[in-house]
């Protein structure tokens, strides 16, 4: 899918309503054209560099659906489907206080991954995503900005990237800004001054508690060994997380 | 809240005293009428009545805030403390609402309002003698739950539901201190729990000794251990006590314990619902069921988290008497349903989870005829799956429960004609929230849009007061509503319509329209200034991810002087004009002081 930004043409809309029977190439432009109506403002910008991010990801996902959705009409069924499978903040409307409730019972989640969904026909895409989620069972991680006298958990699971992560937070944290971040969505650690500059500012920055029981800056690592390593988050000052940065970059070096 | 002006006269005086002891004894006469009016106007309940009798004239308006005891502020922002404490003098009972809903799905900012705090201390001055706090959406500290604990020494009744900012040291302090407490009710909040490492402090054992005034207790978001014995030894001593919702630290052999202990349970949430610690492998396990059996009473039952489905038998006993079933944390699937919901004949509630497929629907349809709501949530939340209820489920629903009244269901893929259906089948529907998880969905058997469906809801449901709508929408949609749906007070929507003229269909139609919140839909200026001869009326507008844009708003603040516009970005210095956030509210008083720094209100 081309990341190309388009400008709100709801004439081209009303058009791709009626479209179902426009086979597989319609479909992709159809596709394209109808996910422009998707998110509005900002929001847009971040899902087009998550879609480029995510694009070989992609394909072999639509593959699996073709594959085991054994009925006629796949990539019609949803021709608006925005092509990442981008976590939109807040959707659907289940309250995180519910969501929090059903990632606690990690243990008997395993033992049952097979038999929910064993009733109906289920794709195996359906199927692996079921898995998927009992196996890792949700990582929640409290969630602290200094200054703000609240506490949330964040599942980090329910993230593909730093950047959704930083997109989440940002809803959660009013003035909290990630703006530093690179293309890869990790802090430029090679890079001494920028870093320098995003410590003695006053601008938030995210560190991590990590398996070690060191606090870290976030994005000094691949996000998958984020996920497994990070145990608790803490939103501070640029200023007073320049401690990190020495071991941040240690870490970094010894690793790479 | 705004009183006519003193354009009709106090009615005049019709008594007449005559008399030796009338000249000493009876009060000066246009007080009489209004002392009759008092008494007659504590007979009035319901506050919408209250309202209107307010309106009549000032003598009216005095006595219904000097007689009103019941203050519901629906919109913490909406007055200041000071005014409504100002206006009604003797409140016992007070209900303040604060966030938006969609603060429960993290599209508001962590920081953004709703404190206690202004009311707390207004409170504690104005209403000594108050008995009764509700609060939903608001943000409270342990120092404003001590404050609440110590100022009011009548206190009965706590309900908190989905509020946060408080922990033990709150909750505890309430305990220890309010006497004649009835009604501890803590829902869906999130209360702050020591870390695992650090020590628990032990509320239940504040709870003073003897016997308690207590009725309900529930504490099921309250994560974090209890300490058992303390909590058995409360239970043995609260004679009242018809209501208990355990949080998931309690087993199930320590559920049986309470239940012999109170047989006069009519609500229980059991704790977790599975194999327990406590109960070595080989041991006797109690005849879980026995106790369940003893609770005669029983109507309600909630909780079963971490369930094992084998301990799912204990509560045959209980079936039949049921009115109400939350199986919503349990993950069960239909096999595992049946037996349990066969035996359920006179539910009228059930709250469940997808997991047990239209298979399952189909076995609440059959046996509960007298389900009036029903809510199905997700297992999984993902978009592309391929999910386990579907039209199906909800077709079978519609012709089973015929007297359905609320349906809350969340699914994966709806047609058009399973929604027709049930619009026809259940013609009682007040509430109808559909949510087809993959956003701009269409009718998979047809590949239209699901405008005809919510058509006919509107069209057939003629007492339908709340609508969430979902899937792949047209401007005709809401062109729908606007004609149809002219009892609609709260109205839903996300991903949906084409253009300014689908919100223009509603604000133009639904006269009674008053709560509004969307999302992620092309509405911009032209459709939000249709809207101004409405927005007096209405508690609140929330239009996220639209396309509104900041002059506008302000030109609608300068228009509507009474109206809060919140604009609310995550991120400074946009390019362009276009806004994230508005949050719209009428409001009597100046705009709120408490705001964080991505806020600003244009007023």
């Amino acid at each position: 899918m081309l990341a190309k930004e388009h400008g709100l043409n709801l004439k081209e809309t009303e058009l791709c309503l009626g479209l179902p029977g426009g086979g597989g190439g319609g479909g992709e432009a159809a596709a394209e054209t109808l996910r422009t109506t998707g998110k509005r403002g900002f929001s847009e910008t971040v899902d087009l560099k998550l879609n480029l991010q995510g694009n070989d990801n992609n394909k072999e996902d639509l593959d699996d659906n073709l594959k085991n959705v054994p009925k006629e009409k796949t990539l019609l069924k949803d021709p608006a489907k925005p092509p990442a499978k981008a976590q939109v903040v807040g959707w659907p409307p289940v309250r995180s206080y519910r969501k929090n409730m059903m990632a606690q019972k990690v243990s008997t989640e395993e033992n049952k991954s097979g038999s929910a969904t064993t009733e109906k026909t289920a794709s195996s895409a359906a199927t692996a995503t079921a898995t998927a989620t009992a196996a890792s069972g949700g990582s929640f991680v409290k969630v602290s900005m200094d200054g703000a006298p609240y506490l949330r958990k964040v599942d980090l699971t329910m993230y593909k990237s730093y950047q959704d992560l930083s997109d989440a937070l940002a809803k959660m944290f009013s003035s909290f800004t990630m703006g530093n971040y690179g293309s890869q969505g990790m802090i430029d650690f090679m890079n001494e001054s920028k870093l320098m500059d995003l410590l003695n500012s006053s601008e938030y920055v995210p560190t991590y508690e990590d398996k070690d029981g060191d606090w870290m800056l976030v994005g000094d690592v691949p996000w998958e060994m984020f996920v497994g390593s990070c145990k608790r988050l803490r939103i501070m000052k640029g200023s007073e997380a320049i401690g990190l940065a020495p071991r941040a970059m240690e870490k970094c070096k010894s690793r790479s | 809240m705004t009183h006519s002006g003193s354009s009709l006269p106090d009615l005049p005086n019709s008594t007449s005293t005559s008399g030796p002891m009338s000249e000493i004894r009876s009060p000066p006469p246009d007080r009489v009428l209004e002392i009759v009016l008092e008494n007659v106007l504590h007979f009035l309940t319901c506050r919408r009545d209250r309202n209107a009798a307010s309106l009549v004239c000032r003598s009216w308006y005095r006595a219904e805030a000097l007689t009103r005891s019941d203050l519901f502020i629906g919109n913490c922002y909406a007055v200041s403390p000071h005014r409504a404490t100002s206006r009604f003098r003797r409140v016992k009972s007070l209900t303040v609402k604060g966030k938006p809903r969609f603060a429960d799905f993290d599209l508001l900012p962590l920081n953004w309002g709703a404190n206690f705090s202004p009311w707390g201390s207004a409170l504690a001055d104005s209403y000594p003698w108050l008995e009764k706090l509700h609060l939903k959406r608001m943000s409270l500290t342990d120092d404003d739950l001590d404050l609440i604990a110590r100022s009011f020494p009548s206190f009965k009744e706590l309900v908190l539901v989905c509020c946060e900012g408080f922990g033990i040291a709150g909750i505890a302090s309430i305990a220890a201190n309010c006497r004649l407490l009835r009604v501890l009710d803590l829902v869906e909040s999130v209360v702050e729990v020591a870390d695992e490492d650090e020590e628990v402090m032990d509320w239940i054992s504040c709870f003073p000794e003897g016997e308690t005034h207590l009725e309900s207790l529930m504490f099921e978001c309250v994560d974090c251990p209890v300490n058992f014995e303390a909590l058995e030894g409360l239970v043995a001593r609260s004679p009242f006590l018809k209501k208990l919702r355990l949080n998931r630290f309690v087993s199930i052999p320590q559920l049986y314990r309470l239940m012999h202990r109170a047989p006069q349970l009519t609500h229980i949430g059991t704790g977790s619902f599975c194999a327990s610690d406590d109960v070595a492998v080989g041991d006797q396990e109690p005849d879980y069921a026995s106790a369940f059996a003893a609770c005669k009473s029983l109507v309600c039952l909630s909780g079963f988290r971490d369930i094992l489905p084998d301990y799912l038998p204990a509560i045959y006993p209980a079936c039949a008497n049921l009115t109400s079933l939350n199986l919503s944390y349990a993950d069960v699937n239909a096999d595992q349903l049946k037996p349990v919901i066969l035996q359920c004949h006179k539910l009228q509630t059930l709250w469940v989870l997808d997991s047990i497929c239209d298979e399952g629907l189909q076995a609440v349809a059959a046996t509960c005829k007298d389900l009036r709501e029903l809510r199905v949530f997700p297992v999984n939340t993902r978009e592309e799956v391929e999910g386990p209820v579907s039209e199906v489920g909800l077709e079978v629903i519609s012709q089973g429960c015929r007297k359905l009244q609320s349906i809350l269901f969340f699914c994966q893929r709806m047609t058009n004609a399973a929604v027709i259906a049930m619009s026809k089948n259940c013609p009682d529907l007040v509430v109808f929230r559909l949510c087809i998880i993959g956003r701009y969905r269409p009718d998979p058997e047809t590949q239209e849009p699901m405008d005809d469906g919510f058509g006919a809801i509107v069209m057939n449901c003629k007492k339908l007061t709340r609508l969430a709508v979902s899937g792949l929408l047209t401007d005709q949609a809401f062109r729908y509503i606007g004609m149809y749906g002219k009892l609609v007070r709260t109205l839903s929507v996300a991903f949906a319509g084409d253009s300014d003229q689908g919100l223009k269909y509603v604000l133009e139609g639904c006269p009674n329209l008053q709560k509004l919140e969307i999302r992620d839909s092309p509405f911009g200026d032209a459709a939000l200034r249709s809207g101004l001869h409405h927005f007096y009326n209405m508690r609140f507008l929330w239009m996220s991810s639209c396309k509104l844009t900041r002059q506008a708003c302000q030109e609608i603040a300068r228009t509507l002087p009474h109206l809060a516009l919140e604009v609310i970005d995550s991120q400074e210095d946009k390019a362009d004009d276009h806004i994230e956030i508005l949050y719209m509210y009428r409001s009597l008083d100046r705009p709120r002081n408490d705001a964080p720094k991505c806020v600003t209100i244009l007023q």
